[in-house]
């Protein structure tokens, strides 16, 4: 059908349609944009942006099932509005990344296996509790504040543009990370309780976040590597830490190599509930 | 609320002086069709009517995020899944400012909330039966949205200024999830057979609930005349039915797809469209809590708020610590 025809069809709607407008966060620059105007990336710099893309989309993916099961309304519109722009971002690095194999953002997303996905452990992590997942937002989220915000000045310029985005976001989402942190580390005997606890299950997967691995190699300029933000990430959430009265935990230091494709047992799940009705379809277009 | 002198019991029946003033004040505002605010007299039974039907309304958008909610973790394609995501996100705000609309009347929220958890308070029936498949995305979208705007644009110009004001903001965003479910059905009626062989499924399963969303036939309809003089509605459920299944009818034709209704037809004679008859039997059923899901629903409903419990407990204990501070 052609664009037109499209048209007229959905104006027999009446003009209750008529004003309906809406832009989306995470749409400004959106991955079509990417894919059009975008120039193709090299190997190494697809790599990279890959590794951004899974570690935005499989958040995404966590922080989305929240949606009609937060502690209130409002944070059901929150904790949806975070995995909408976090999905946004995976959408825009995996488009670019796409680019060097002639494949699409759908491509990466839902025909890839485990082992070929090279996100953090950090993000794969359950939702656990309320605390659980917003302590995996406060060390995701700074994290990736610090990240974009060295990215935006990357050489490569479409990582640099699509960071510029993705850092105002990011800015929310440590915010509404930090605020939770402290309302919970200083609420209520129980909330304390919880939120030591929800440290002690995540800390383990802090260490992968700054080990810098082959994919940052040789990439001087483009990409971040991730041993130089460990610590201004460590100083910033100290700080937070402290004004909720908690403390960094004394867990040991997972072996976790989610970049080079080996992930917790987690993963498995989180792809098969991700990708069964693309796969179920192979050639279909939605 | 005008102020009020005790009374006798059984006085009551005999309306004061004052009171005869302020219905008249209230008749002639919605004479006028001016606006009923806050601040301003209502009879009773005004108040208990709009009170009962915005916090319906506001329970139907957060009962009615669960169905959505439940695709988005398998969307087929991730811009699909995106704007499902932005969608059910749209809901829980179309409930936030219905209840603030609510809450105008008097009532809290708090409250509100414990009558939709005790089961007290009803919801749309239509979020009572699953959504088993993708398509269903698409068929909730352009059937049950599309209803609930048929219902909803009318209510922009209701009698009470807050609930009228609310309703443009939500009748904007439902036009456009409107558009998104038609979209949907679009690209998988020109998709392969198995995805057409869904839509034509989904919209088989959600014509007649859909249909339903209306509201009983007029005459079996007691309440409506009384919210059609008070403004509150300004069209009876047959007019709103009658207009939105004259406007799906044409618009199936588009997706190449058919509605499950042998009967449908317009009756030139009559000027309007005649469809088969409803299963009423079978709405009353799942009003009172028979439907396919209404179990579940409401357990889900039930368990979000007892999960976030803990939540809710330390941000107040946590905000009267930050008062006390202020203060000291």
């Amino acid at each position: 059908m052609k664009h037109e025809e499209l048209d007229e069809a959905l104006d027999s709607f009446g003009d209750a349609l008529a004003s309906a407008t809406r832009v989306t966060p995470g749409n400004a620059l959106r991955p079509e944009d990417i894919a059009v105007d975008g120039v193709k990336p090299s190997e190494e710099v697809a790599q990279y942006a890959l590794t951004l893309g899974d570690d935005a989309l499989i958040l995404a993916q966590r922080m989305s099932h929240w949606i009609s099961r937060a502690p209130e309304l409002e944070e059901d519109v929150a904790l949806g509005n975070i995995a909408l722009d976090v999905l946004g971002h995976a959408r825009s690095f995996l488009t670019y990344a796409g680019l060097a194999w002639d494949k699409t953002e759908d491509d990466l997303a839902y025909w890839r296996e485990e082992e070929e996905f090279t996100s953090l452990w950090i993000v794969e992590q359950p939702n656990g509790h309320f605390g659980v997942t917003i302590i995996r937002q406060l060390i995701v989220s700074i994290f990736q504040n610090l990240l974009y915000k060295q990215l935006t000045e990357s050489k490569d310029e479409t990582l640099a543009a699509i960071s510029a985005k993705a850092v105002k976001e990011a800015d929310y989402h440590r915010d509404h990370a930090i605020q939770w942190t402290i309302r919970l580390g200083q609420g209520t005997e129980e909330s304390a309780a919880k939120m030591r606890h929800a440290l002690e299950i995540l800390w383990p997967y802090v260490d992968e976040m700054f080990r810098d691995e082959e994919v940052h190699q040789n990439l001087e300029g483009i990409a971040v590597l991730p041993s130089t933000l460990r610590s201004a990430w460590e100083e910033e959430i100290t700080a937070v830490l402290d004004a909720a009265g908690l403390e960094i935990p004394s867990t040991g230091q997972a072996m976790a190599y989610g970049r080079r494709g080996e992930h917790s047992e987690h993963l498995g799940y989180l792809l098969a509930e991700m990708q069964v009705l693309a796969r179920k379809h192979p050639g279909a277009s939605w | 609320m005008a102020p009020t002198t005790p009374q006798e019991p059984g006085l009551s029946a005999v309306p004061s002086y004052e009171e005869e003033q302020s219905q008249a004040r209230f008749d002639a505002l919605i004479d006028q069709d001016s606006r009923v605010e806050p601040r301003d007299w209502m009879p009773e039974k005004y108040r208990k009517t709009l009170s009962r039907q915005i916090s319906q309304h506001a329970h139907s958008e957060i009962i009615g995020m669960q169905p959505e909610a439940n695709w988005i973790t398998r969307a087929p394609s991730l811009k699909r899944k995106s704007i499902l995501m932005a969608k059910v996100q749209d809901e829980a705000g179309h409930g936030l400012y219905l209840y603030s609309a609510a809450e105008t009347l008097g009532t809290t929220r708090d409250e509100y909330n414990e009558q939709l958890l005790s089961g007290k308070a009803k919801y749309s029936s239509i979020f009572n039966y699953p959504a088993r498949t993708w398509a269903d995305m698409g068929a909730i979208g352009w059937l049950v949205d599309g209803a609930a705007i048929a219902n909803q644009v009318p209510l922009c110009r209701a009698s009470y200024g807050p609930y009228g004001r609310a309703m443009v903001r939500v009748c904007k965003e439902e036009s456009f999830h409107q558009r998104q479910g038609f979209e949907i059905l679009l690209s998988l009626s020109r998709g392969t057979e198995a995805q057409k062989k869904m839509a034509q499924d989904a919209i088989n399963r959600f014509y007649e609930p859909a249909l339903m969303m209306f509201g009983p036939p007029d005459e079996q309809s007691p309440n409506s005349q009384q919210s059609m003089a008070w403004k509150i509605k300004r069209f009876s459920n047959d007019e709103l039915r009658q207009r939105f299944v004259g406007m799906i009818a044409e618009q199936v034709k588009v997706l190449g797809l058919t509605l499950p209704d042998p009967e449908l037809h317009f009756d030139e004679e009559k000027k309007q469209w005649i469809h088969k008859d409803l299963n009423w039997d079978e709405f009353m059923a799942v009003i009172k809590g028979n439907g396919p899901v209404n179990a579940q629903r409401m357990e889900r409903r039930r368990e979000a708020h007892r999960e976030g419990a803990w939540v809710r407990e330390a941000a107040a204990a946590y905000a009267a610590k930050q008062a006390q501070s202020e203060v000291a």
